[in-house]
């Protein structure tokens, strides 16, 4: 076993992925800033001096307290406060952590979703081919943002301020999974269109395996470096599909606050002088979402086929 | 004369031209026309392999030697006839029932950079067939069975870690022939197995196919545009052309006197030392396309000896005295 991850571990410092990743900065320092926000936000409880979600320690007197280094701000604030008094470090580490959760889960959704449609469209073809494919016109013709608002609202009508808050996040990840899957459907089926030409498909289907196994065995393994790419963008969407929603009201609920209803919630006091409460959170949203972008960027350079042979 | 082994009766293949109902639909002239058009890739074919023996399949591209062989594995169904194994239909079984077949049959391709999965180690490559036609041997034995079969197609068994882009051409397709021969097949389809190998290679995976033929009592249907390796290799020989069966034949009595106009160009062009001006045959025209077929004898659009019933009557294969079986008129008249 140990033979086995060491060889894999040689394999990867081998490969081209690699190689490119060591030569490209933009990559490198992308990687290292996104490494740093995602271990920030994972042991946010940790690192905050707060806890934004536990009401006993929020106190309204220090309210819209500016960051450290303006006049009359407090030490123990840093990044300063909200209009409720929470301290805007511990809050934006923790709404990184839903931004990011709601990211990562929606693009999970998406891409268990595109996978086993685009693998069944490509493999099977026909008309089973047709109908997914047509099922995947149709929902690109609506946009995301339409859709979600639409099921948000009547979700949030339905059951309630209260209620909503609570599955807030878990509606957010199937709205935005659902609503993004032909993305990858589209991808995946394109790759399985390729490869399911090649010999070593034959070989499989001369050995006799079902379906099943030749699709996900074979086949899946092949075309997964193009999935790996647009997931990662995909991730960025999300985060930003997100915080739209959020800042429409639709999202994330101020007691657990993602980063874009804190970009919301500081909305209201912007004109009033406290432009941290919405200046800091977006710029911590905006910065998340370049270096992810900037990965896929540098993953699509390296992993497109023309470019490179694997 | 043994029983066949396997038998293809009256195969035909088409291939659809013209896609959807709406795409066959033209306007022509004022009025509505439906148009439907196919590549009619095999137009019955009649063969029998003995058991034991090595059937050569020869014909120029297009012909539909891969065709034959992609409907005998069951890759393709065909649009009419039927394949037998061991006096068995197999071309409508589905299922379960297809399983003990593809133990028995097995295939080898052209291309031996794509053969192979990039994604799983060759010991992954090898396991999975037996594994999967025997979910209940040990471990042990499965490891046992592929150190055997990869020693027997000549490759170092310690180099099951490695993936197929680590290896050549020639080790890749042995790998082929390796996971071919790991379910222990009776029957081998080869489909041009050596035409994407470099020269010098060609001769060692020949001989090792006929290493295993004699070691493990295998037949062969061997798919080929190569007139050199069939003298080599075949029992017998069946020579194609535009999807039908012209001359089915030992290989010595095919070699020695071919008897249909087109075999006889065909053996003519191949290169000879001794001679610099060579005399082969020139035949007039090019291949007609297989979505309009001539009618009557495929080839008598080219062939020297074609009369009118070459145009009208479709020639069947009748055997001849020198054990040759021509699909020829002008053979079966004496004219030839």
């Amino acid at each position: 076993m140990t033979t086995a991850t060491l060889s894999r571990w040689n394999r990867f410092r081998e490969s081209f992925l690699w190689y490119s990743f060591k030569r490209d900065k933009v990559a490198i320092a992308s990687f290292i800033v996104l490494l740093l926000m995602v271990f920030a936000a994972v042991f946010a409880p940790l690192f905050a001096p707060t806890n934004p979600y536990d009401l006993a320690q929020i106190d309204i007197m220090n309210s819209e307290l500016p960051p450290v280094g303006m006049p009359g701000a407090d030490a123990a604030f840093p990044l300063g406060t909200d209009a409720q008094g929470r301290d805007m470090l511990s809050t934006i580490l923790y709404g990184t952590r839903v931004s990011l959760l709601i990211g990562f889960g929606a693009v999970v959704l998406q891409a268990a979703l595109g996978i086993l449609f685009g693998l069944l469209a490509g493999y099977l073809g026909g008309r089973v081919d047709s109908i997914l494919m047509r099922i995947a016109d149709v929902q690109l013709s609506f946009s995301t943002l339409m859709v979600a608002i639409i099921v948000g609202a009547v979700f949030k009508a339905s059951f309630g301020n209260l209620m909503f808050g609570e599955i807030a996040i878990y509606m957010l990840i199937f709205i935005i999974g659902v609503a993004e899957w032909p993305q990858i459907a589209r991808t995946v089926r394109a790759s399985v269109l390729a490869e399911k030409k090649k010999e070593y498909v034959d070989a499989a289907k001369v050995m006799g395996y079902r379906t099943n196994r030749i699709m996900f065995r074979h086949i899946l393994p092949n075309t997964l470096s193009p999935i790996f790419v647009i997931a990662t963008v995909q991730i960025a969407n999300a985060i930003i599909s997100e915080a739209a929603l959020s800042f429409l009201g639709l999202g994330m609920p101020e007691t657990q606050p993602s980063l874009g209803s804190l970009i919301k919630s500081g909305f209201d006091y912007i004109q009033s002088g406290s432009w941290w409460i919405t200046l800091i959170p977006g710029l911590v949203l905006v910065v998340l979402v370049l270096v992810i972008n900037l990965l896929g960027d540098w993953l699509r350079d390296v992993m497109n086929p023309r470019l490179y042979k694997g | 004369m043994t029983s066949p082994l396997v038998e293809i009766r009256g195969l035909e293949k088409r291939f659809d031209l013209s896609g959807g109902l709406l795409e066959q639909i033209t306007f022509k002239g004022g009025r509505f026309q439906r148009k439907q058009e196919a590549v009619h890739a095999i137009n019955g074919v009649d063969l029998q392999v003995r058991k034991g023996e090595a059937l050569c399949v020869v014909g120029e591209s297009g012909c539909g030697k891969s065709t034959v062989a992609r409907t005998v594995m069951g890759l393709l169904s065909p649009s009419a006839g039927e394949v037998h194994y061991d006096g068995q239909r197999i071309d409508n079984l589905k299922g379960r029932d297809v399983l003990p077949y593809r133990r028995k049959m097995q295939m080898i391709f052209q291309n031996p950079y794509a053969s192979l999965n990039p994604r799983m180690t060759i010991q992954q490559t090898l396991e999975e067939p037996i594994r999967f036609h025997q979910p209940d041997i040990a471990r042990s034995e499965v490891q046992a069975k592929v150190q055997e079969v990869m020693a027997s197609v000549g490759i170092d068994p310690d180099w099951g870690s490695r993936f197929g882009h680590e290896f050549s051409g020639g080790q890749r397709q042995r790998i082929a022939i390796a996971r071919a021969l790991a379910v222990d097949p009776e029957f081998i389809v080869a489909d041009e197995p050596i035409s994407a190998l470099d020269v010098s290679i060609q001769a060692q995976v020949l001989n090792l196919l006929m290493e295993a033929q004699e070691t493990r009592n295998l037949t062969y249907l061997f798919i080929t545009h190569d007139l050199a390796v069939v003298e080599h290799f075949g029992t017998r020989v069946a020579v194609m052309y535009l999807g039908r069966v012209c001359e089915l034949a030992d290989t010595k009595t095919l070699f020695a006197e071919p008897r249909h106009p087109y075999t006889q160009a065909l053996l003519s062009a191949i290169p000879k030392l001794e001679d610099d001006r060579p005399n082969y045959i020139r035949l007039q025209g090019e291949v007609p396309t297989p979505v309009n077929l001539p009618s009557g004898c495929v080839f008598h659009g080219r062939c020297p000896y074609a009369n009118e019933r070459c145009r009208k009557e479709i020639p069947k294969l009748i055997a001849t005295d020198g054990g040759a079986q021509v699909a020829c008129h002008a053979v079966e008249e004496g004219r030839l």
